[in-house]
């Protein structure tokens, strides 16, 4: 098990625009590199990776929630 | 009615500057902030603070009720919307009105009208003011080279249904028309299901100047021109008083003109009139007004001694201009960079961190305009811009020297700034000389200049 943290502080988002799907439910498998979510900072969005494999279990702050650098947003299993 | 209470719907270095020059007209200072924003420097300079919602901008600085209803529980009589965020926006100045404070800007009709291109533009040539030579409306293909004859090649072609620079294509000359027409009319009809054209002579690397105005609703004065033409994506990034590329002649008719339309729409305020310049055939064209103070107001202040955020609090708490045109004279030459909290070096990656040390560049026409302090953590949920390094001397070159030694003596530790950016420019051999133009520091920065220069080392 492991967590998955902010690069940056700024605005953490689930999904890709608010219309889409979050980029992972519960359950997916995640690989080196694959997007989780999307850190808007400073009017600029930059995606946020993981950079371990696992299994998705959830995101750890509510969408469109302000998050500190180190902040973990989401955890593996 | 003079404005006694001025509450403040902005944040950053702008808020600053409107709070240092309401408190020195004697005016009572009320900032608005976010839930992010309490720690900001406007904040403490205030005579008082208000907070006006959680930390996304549409939930606080965009939030017209909230604004409004700590307005009201402030007692304040006038609100000044800064630039950016409500400033420009016509609901939200209708709304101030309706409530029955002073709009410090000119009316919601005013920013309405000028805020809409076309009818800016309808304004702009009724008033005599050139604008970029374009066909009356829609034309449909078959019409396309009478025009474009007319108006003068190389063209621009638009679809008339469309926006945001989508399917726009230049043609040099007749027989690219001929074969660009047609394909612009399909790919319209595709995309927004409507052929019709627009075609407008195309300025080729312009450079882009404009010009500061002021106006008490019955007339308006000029405070000369600003060129601002190095920009990346479309923001500035270095601005200057005056434009070195124009005549004597051309300068007198291009602020001429700014005026003659402040004063067709009766304006009240600070505002600024864009203009493109086409270097090779000496001629400017009206593109469109912003109805605000802007971000690069100081370089004007600078050459000129006016003080525009002073002023427009003024004219639009019911005063008169409070100088003619003739009492407004022009010394020297002044240049504004703009700091960013971004890393140059990394493609501009935007870097909020905590200011751990501050050394404020000083000395004889230097001027700092920013809104940071030791210890402060730049929040992450506005722009990037910090502040602004603001330059005069007598010559340009002597006012690119001093821009050179106020960014090396300056030190913002913690965070990551755009001063490299502009020590990389200011030892550029092209700036230097003040040849460029909009479409120059782009394939500049792409051609790898700003690694290869000493500002690597800043």
């Amino acid at each position: 098990m492991s967590d998955i943290q902010s690069p940056l502080p700024g605005t953490f988002y689930h999904k890709p625009s608010p219309e889409e799907p979050p980029f992972k439910a519960p359950g997916d498998a995640v690989a080196v590199g694959d997007q989780i979510g999307l850190i808007e900072v400073m009017k600029t969005f930059i995606a946020v990776t993981a950079d371990i494999a696992g299994t998705f279990k959830g995101y750890s702050v509510d969408d469109a929630t302000p998050v500190t650098a180190g902040a973990v947003l989401a955890e593996l299993d | 009615m003079a404005i006694e209470r001025l509450f403040i719907a902005n944040r950053g270095e702008i808020a600053v500057r409107v709070v240092k020059a309401a408190k020195a007209l004697g005016i009572h200072t009320i900032q608005a902030h976010s839930e992010a924003d309490t720690e900001m420097l406007a904040v403490k300079l205030a005579d008082e603070a208000i907070c006006v919602g959680p930390a996304p901008s549409k939930d606080s600085y965009l939030n017209i009720p909230a604004i409004l209803e700590a307005a009201k529980a402030t007692k304040a009589d006038a609100i000044h919307p800064g630039y950016g965020f409500l400033s420009e926006s016509p609901a939200f100045a209708r709304a101030v009105e309706e409530a029955g404070l002073i709009f410090v800007g000119p009316s919601a009709d005013t920013i309405e009208r000028m805020g809409d291109k076309v009818a800016a533009r309808q304004a702009a040539e009724a008033a005599g003011v050139p604008v970029v030579p374009g066909s009356d409306g829609r034309i449909d293909v078959s019409e396309a080279v009478s025009v474009a004859e007319k108006i003068g090649y190389p063209v621009m072609i638009k679809a008339a249904a469309g926006g945001g620079g989508r399917g726009i294509r230049i043609a040099k000359d007749e027989a690219e028309l001929k074969t660009l027409a047609p394909q612009a009319k399909a790919e319209a009809e595709a995309a927004f299901g409507d052929g019709g054209l627009y075609i407008e002579r195309a300025i080729l690397s312009p450079r882009h100047i404009e010009v500061q105005i002021l106006g008490d609703g019955e007339t308006a004065v000029h405070c000369y021109e600003r060129e601002c033409s190095l920009q990346r994506r479309r923001q500035k990034v270095w601005e200057e008083a005056g434009a070195m590329c124009l005549d004597d002649e051309t300068r007198e008719s291009l602020c001429a003109s700014a005026v003659a339309l402040a004063k067709a729409v009766n304006y009240r305020g600070a505002g600024t009139l864009e203009y493109l310049y086409d270097e090779a055939a000496n001629e400017f064209y009206f593109i469109e007004m912003n109805t605000r103070i802007q971000v690069e107001h100081p370089v004007t202040e600078m050459v000129t001694g006016v003080d525009l955020v002073a002023e427009m609090i003024k004219v639009c708490g019911g005063a008169k201009l409070s100088m003619t045109q003739n009492e407004i004279k022009k010394t020297g030459h002044a240049i504004e960079v703009r700091l960013c909290a971004e890393d140059p070096f990394l493609n501009f990656m935007p870097w909020p961190g905590v200011v751990a040390t501050l050394k404020e560049p000083t000395g004889d026409g230097v001027r700092f305009d920013h809104f940071l302090s030791e210890g402060y953590q730049i929040p992450p949920f506005y722009d990037s811009l910090l502040g602004k390094v603001i330059v005069h001397a007598e010559t340009r070159e002597a006012t690119i020297d001093k821009l050179v030694e106020a960014l090396e003596s300056m030190e913002i530790g913690g965070t990551k700034t755009t001063a490299p950016l502009h020590l990389a420019l200011a030892a550029d051999p092209e700036v230097r000389k003040g040849v460029f133009h909009t479409q120059w520091l782009e394939p500049w920065l792409e051609a790898g200049n700003l690694s290869a220069t000493k500002g690597d080392a800043a």
